[in-house]
């Protein structure tokens, strides 16, 4: 069972569900509630979820196609074996600790720079895009590391998600010694 | 008493506020009816749930509850702008630790394009690939 979700107004994300026609639930999260409750922080991310509701992989970066993988530290052929071998319940648990131990806290400015993003969202939908935008810019202050607040809200902000001012985040972020996307090991 | 909006994890509900200075009281009714939250004999109270409320916490004046006193007392992330009426409050900070210590996906419920909802403990029984994306 596949289901998707855009961080992303139903009209920037529409496009490119009606390009897929998929068969599964593809959902909109406009409100960014998947960030507040696992933490996310960039697209994309993936959660293997299993039939009792238990993380079976928590939050990790894989992509479909190859294009997208070559940003990330795994390639797609390893991810998408795993990801079989999980399905057909052929691969080992790998244990509740080695599970936590791959998910990131959550600090307290992580949670007050989504409360931040969620006040400028209510007002953005109400029409004030000017104080909306303060409130964008206060979330990405206290979080400047959270790609799905500070990129997430340039179509917002007026601003071109592959533009310059994505270009500066990227550059300052790899600037520091990070991966722009850092997969969980493929075993 | 100004209007103002408590947004409850997306959910918006429209109260009756005081502000002063900085800070804004909302009233027990409205507290109830945004949030949930009665203030009780045991202290501060939803469904079975009771928080314990000491006088040093600043939580209530003349059967207001201070905003941000509340927050601290939920402990939840609180974003407020008196000046624009309104406020957002996140879920509470605990829920991500219990989600580790237990390791259960948190369930949620978003729509679809033809804003059909549909949940993840829909799909219980089943394996789920969560998949997060966006046109950004």
């Amino acid at each position: 069972m596949v289901i998707t979700a855009a961080v992303d107004r139903a009209e920037d994300a529409r496009q490119w569900i009606e390009k897929a026609k998929p068969t599964h639930p593809s959902l909109i999260d406009e409100g960014h509630h998947l960030g507040e409750l696992y933490n996310m922080v960039n697209v994309p991310t993936v959660v293997w979820i299993d039939e009792a509701g238990h993380i079976a992989r928590p939050n990790d970066v894989a992509f479909t196609t190859g294009k997208g993988g070559k940003y990330a530290n795994v390639s797609t052929e390893q991810q998408m074996t795993l990801l079989r071998s999980w399905v057909r319940g052929d691969l080992l648990d790998p244990g509740d600790d080695l599970i936590r131990q791959r998910i990131a806290p959550m600090s307290a400015d992580a949670g007050l720079a989504r409360a931040q993003f969620g006040l400028g969202w209510w007002l953005f939908q109400a029409g004030r895009h000017e104080v909306a935008e303060h409130h964008f810019r206060i979330a990405g202050d206290l979080a400047p590391d959270d790609f799905m607040i500070r990129r997430g809200t340039m179509p917002l902000r007026g601003s071109d998600p592959f533009g310059p001012e994505f270009v500066e985040m990227v550059t300052d972020w790899l600037g520091r010694g990070n991966s722009y996307y850092l997969a969980l090991p493929v075993e | 008493m100004t209007s103002f909006t408590v947004i409850d994890v997306g959910h918006p509900t429209e109260v009756e506020a005081t502000l002063t200075e900085d800070r804004v009281w909302i009233n027990a009714a409205g507290v109830e009816k945004a949030l949930g939250w009665v203030l009780r004999s045991e202290g501060l109270c939803r469904g079975t749930v009771c928080i314990p409320v000491t006088r040093q916490a600043g939580l209530v004046n003349n059967g207001n509850m201070s905003l941000s006193a509340l927050a601290e007392l939920l402990r939840r992330p609180l974003a407020s702008s008196p000046e624009e009426g309104a406020a957002y409050l996140g879920p509470p900070f605990d829920l991500f630790d219990q989600m580790i210590a237990g390791l259960e996906a948190p369930d949620f419920e978003l729509p679809d394009l033809d804003d059909r909802l549909h949940s993840l403990s829909e799909h219980r029984g089943s394996k789920v690939l969560l998949a997060v994306w966006a046109s950004w």
